[in-house]
């Protein structure tokens, strides 16, 4: 630094919020505020979206044509690896907890932080290291045993970096129980006066399932890839036939978390839609009961149906039977959602801004990817498309359709109180439509080639396949241009948006009662909590009997 | 050829018809309830759209009678496909007794192909037309997906073990066969053809084959060469169970179990001949894996069921097996224990 400088311009705003409260780099890297711990996972998950991006770019581009033309064999293998890897581990499980969560829970039950601010910090800190190591791996060649890592191709014949990526997804699992059981400490600890269980918002609720998944979960995904780890090194044969170990034994384990990962994923979604179709009908919801035992069941069948991943496994006819049926009771509680949201928007008020657009694409694409999901729970059907387009199409419905929709809807519909700025309407409307209309056309025509029998994980294809290969890449083209568009006038509005008011939609949640954006220690005066969510109007009439 | 535009695979099999029907039921209703939320929402939407900023709408008590519908509705419905489904899967792992026997083979990346008259493929198979096939099949090496779209046929090829899938092919043809199962670099290049031939050119094709010798056969040569024959056999200086009618037969073991003699104990006997010891015989048998492939093992199963062929249909004796044979195979039962 030179001796003399220009004097630094004061800052005009009093330090009342969060983000001003502090400045430079090590009031962010060393923050226990949940929420500037919840703009460090914002930035580094984007990062990992945009990375899982372009691995998907890539991978449509290859197969625009038949041939296996733009990439070799190996490069798709690993592409197609790391896009699943990064996409899973390292964007989605920690999107909507570890961001909006981290967040608004503490916000939402009236709380100054979460129970543990350190732990909370340090989730973040071991995300980071986990997350090096995996891209170390790729860095160095990457990886080609599918997301999956089924054995025994990932513990004895895979020539590629398994076991860093195995160390990267193993310590990133600890993140993620960590940060669940802050959640479900900080949800039975810290709720505010008057705040009963039954008027804990729905995001609340939501989260607290997703938390009871992370923390029973994880411990065995770490279990497995370390035993992964260890068969490569060490050959321990556990998963080798030839040493009497048993690769189907993989499968289980892996998919006895795997399985419920995908409603790590998707339930805190469904609870940012309770949150946004309640606010832009400015409507109770709809059997409130009902939506929030719904997450809790999820969670609890969600353990039971890892089976059905193993149909044509060669597992026994009687445990298909088991878990086909098992798999078609954990609908249930998915279609008692959506037809509770659809009720709740009847006599609404209801606004079309940016957050209820995302709303209403992922109660649409969410149904889709339910009704699909049947499909697959039924065994006659499942044997003809397992390990086809169609499931690649089912479960990014789920996961793109619902869970990144989720997503964007939240971080649209919490972006003023986030960053205190108004985004301009216009273009996150546009890019709403451009997302909805992008997702249709990338993964609608996969469910046709999957019927057809075009295998997942190929990289040429017969020819026959190639119109609707086409139509998936032409729309992955558009579903990017979605993307990318909010992280532009995101950023814009950070420093050019409008200041926003306290509660620019009129909501009722606690989160709004604060200033935006809210300081750090969250509410000036500890709020008391008097009456249920979501109470609009106190007078209330019956539909149906 | 200009670009082609299929919305619907080929049906070329008994099964195929059957999985499609049941996968229309499942399109059928889930473009019902697909189009009641979108239409509902749509319909809400524009409905309740909100007039001024300020409005403020009623609000409305939940139902526990639609509650109670939207769970019990699509749970009947539910229940609908599940047993349905089941019961496609249930005859998808039930093959006929006289289906024709296939043995499958798939390593990195091709499949090998053995028909029981002895004839060798490579990623192709010939099956007649009518005729239920039945496959038993392993791999090398990974786990590898034998799929048949056209049969709506698929089943995982695993390392160690047998797994089993059949199909009657109903219409002559060329008919895709992929490896769904992601196996390493080249897994997209481990695809092949189904050919299902007329009945009689089937016959013609296997008649003019290459095949020098059945299955049976060169399951018989591999058992004097690894010199098998000098514990199994069925005299009284037999060290080892004898091998004449075992197949099929329940087997009582030196722990008490009693299991049947298939496919599956058959190969498990000779790559780990200590994982189950026939009552009354001593655990001296040395591994045989690495020393014969798993296309040997299939040949040497195939030699063990041909002993059995003698009394094909033959009541199945319940226990204890193989009654009629020598005092050395079917020893005294002792209590162990």
């Amino acid at each position: 630094m030179s001796a003399v400088v220009a004097p630094e311009p004061e800052p005009i705003e009093p330090r009342d919020n969060y983000l001003n409260a502090a400045y430079g780099v090590r009031s962010w890297l060393l923050t226990r505020d949940h929420k500037r711990i919840a703009l460090l996972y914002l930035v580094s998950i984007t990062f990992f979206f945009f990375l899982g991006g372009l691995f998907a770019l890539l991978i449509r581009l290859e197969l625009l044509t038949p041939a296996g033309d733009l990439v070799q064999a190996e490069t798709y293998n690993k592409l197609f690896t790391m896009h699943g890897i990064v996409m899973i581990f390292f964007f989605l499980i920690p999107s909507i907890p570890a961001v909006l969560g981290n967040f608004f829970i503490p916000m939402m039950i009236g709380a100054k932080d979460l129970a543990f601010p350190r732990l909370n910090l340090l989730s973040w800190y071991i995300y980071i290291v986990g997350a090096s190591f995996t891209m170390w791996a790729v860095v160095h060649g990457g990886v080609d045993t599918g997301w999956t890592f089924y054995t025994p191709y990932s513990s004895l014949y895979s020539n590629t970096h398994v076991v860093a990526t195995a160390v990267g997804i193993f310590i990133t699992g600890f993140s993620s129980i960590l940060t669940g059981l802050n959640f479900l400490v900080t949800i039975h600890t810290m709720r505010a006066p008057g705040l009963t269980w039954f008027r804990l918002p729905l995001f609340v609720w939501s989260h607290y399932a997703t938390s009871l998944i992370m923390v029973l979960g994880t411990p065995v995904i770490a279990v497995t890839v370390l035993l992964v780890g260890a068969e490569r090194v060490l050959h321990l044969g556990i998963f080798d036939p030839s040493r009497g170990g048993d690769p189907i034994l993989f499968q289980h384990l892996f998919w006895f978390y795997s399985h419920p990962a995908v409603y790590i994923m998707v339930l805190p979604a469904m609870g940012v839609v309770s949150e946004v179709v309640t606010t832009f009908s400015r409507k109770n919801i709809f059997g409130y009961k009902f939506v929030a035992f719904a997450s809790i069941g999820i969670a609890v069948l969600g353990f039971l149906v890892w089976g059905h991943h193993m149909f044509v496994s060669g597992q026994s006819v009687y445990a298909g039977l088991v878990f086909s049926i098992l798999s078609f009771l954990v609908a249930i509680p998915s279609a008692v959602k959506v037809f509770n949201w659809t009720a709740t928007m009847y006599k609404g008020s209801i606004s079309y801004r940016t957050p209820m657009l995302y709303a209403f694409g992922f109660i649409g694409l969410f149904t889709i990817g339910g009704l699909t999901g049947l499909f697959l729970a039924t065994l006659g059907v499942n044997v003809h498309v397992h390990d086809t387009y169609f499931v690649i199409a089912h479960f990014h419905y789920i996961m793109v359709g619902g869970a990144i929709m989720g997503y964007l809807g939240g971080i649209h519909y919490w972006w003023p109180k986030i960053s205190g700025k108004l985004y301009p309407e216009g273009w996150a409307r546009f890019a709403a439509l451009v997302v909805f209309i992008g997702f249709n056309l990338t993964f609608f025509p996969q469910f046709i080639l999957g019927y057809l029998g075009m295998p997942r994980r190929y990289h040429a294809y017969p020819p026959e396949f190639q119109v609707l290969n086409v139509l998936s890449t032409a729309g992955a083209s558009i579903l990017g241009v979605g993307y990318i568009l909010p992280m532009i006038y995101l950023a814009w509005s950070m420093r050019y948006g409008r200041n926003a008011p306290p509660n620019p939609w009129g909501s009722t949640g606690l989160e709004w009662q604060t200033p935006s954006p809210p300081p750090t220690e969250n509410f000036k005066v500890p709020p008391i909590v008097t009456e249920d969510p979501y109470i609009y109007s106190h007078e209330e009439v019956e539909i149906v009997g | 050829m200009g670009p082609t535009l299929p919305f619907f695979p080929d049906q070329a099999s008994a099964m195929a018809s059957r999985v499609d029907n049941l996968y229309f039921y499942l399109l059928a209703v889930s473009a019902f309830f697909s189009l009641l939320i979108a239409l509902s929402v749509i319909f809400f939407a524009i409905r309740y759209r909100r007039r001024s900023a300020d409005e403020l709408p009623t609000g409305v008590e939940g139902s526990l009678k639609l509650e109670i519908a939207w769970t019990v509705i699509p749970l009947v419905i539910a229940l609908s496909f599940f047993f349905w489904g089941a019961r496609l899967f249930f005859a998808m792992n039930r093959p006929p007794n006289d289906a024709l026997q296939v043995y499958v083979v798939g390593k990195q990346w091709m499949w090998k192909i053995q028909h029981a008259d002895g004839q060798r493929e490579i990623n192709e198979l010939h099956v007649p037309a009518g005729r239920a096939v039945r496959l038993t099949m392993t791999s090398e090496d990974v786990i590898h997906d034998f799929f048949v779209p056209a049969f709506r046929m698929k089943k995982d090829v695993v390392p160690g073990r047998y797994t089993m899938a059949w199909f009657t092919a109903t219409r002559p043809g060329r008919y895709h066969l992929f490896c769904s199962q992601y196996c390493g670099t080249k897994h997209s290049t481990m695809i092949g053809w189904v050919d299902v031939m007329e009945p009689s050119a089937f016959q013609a094709w296997l008649a003019g084959g290459s095949a020098s010798e059945s299955l049976a056969s060169a399951g018989a040569k591999l058992f004097q060469q690894h010199a098998c024959n000098t514990c199994h056999r069925p005299d009284s200086l037999a060290r080892g169970p004898n091998l004449e009618g075992l197949f099929g037969k329940q087997v009582r073991l030196s722990d008490g179990r009693t299991i049947v003699a298939d496919e599956a104990y058959i190969r498990e006997s000779i790559v780990n001949p200590a994982a189950k010891i026939v009552e009354g015989y001593q655990p001296i048998m040395p591994t045989f894996q690495g020393l014969i492939d798993e296309e040997g093992i299939l040949q040497l199963t195939a030699y063990i069921k041909s002993l059995s062929k003698p009394v094909p249909g033959a009541g199945e004796v319940i226990l204890p097996p193989n009654n009629r044979a020598a005092p050395p195979l079917q020893p005294t039962p002792k209590e162990n224990r």
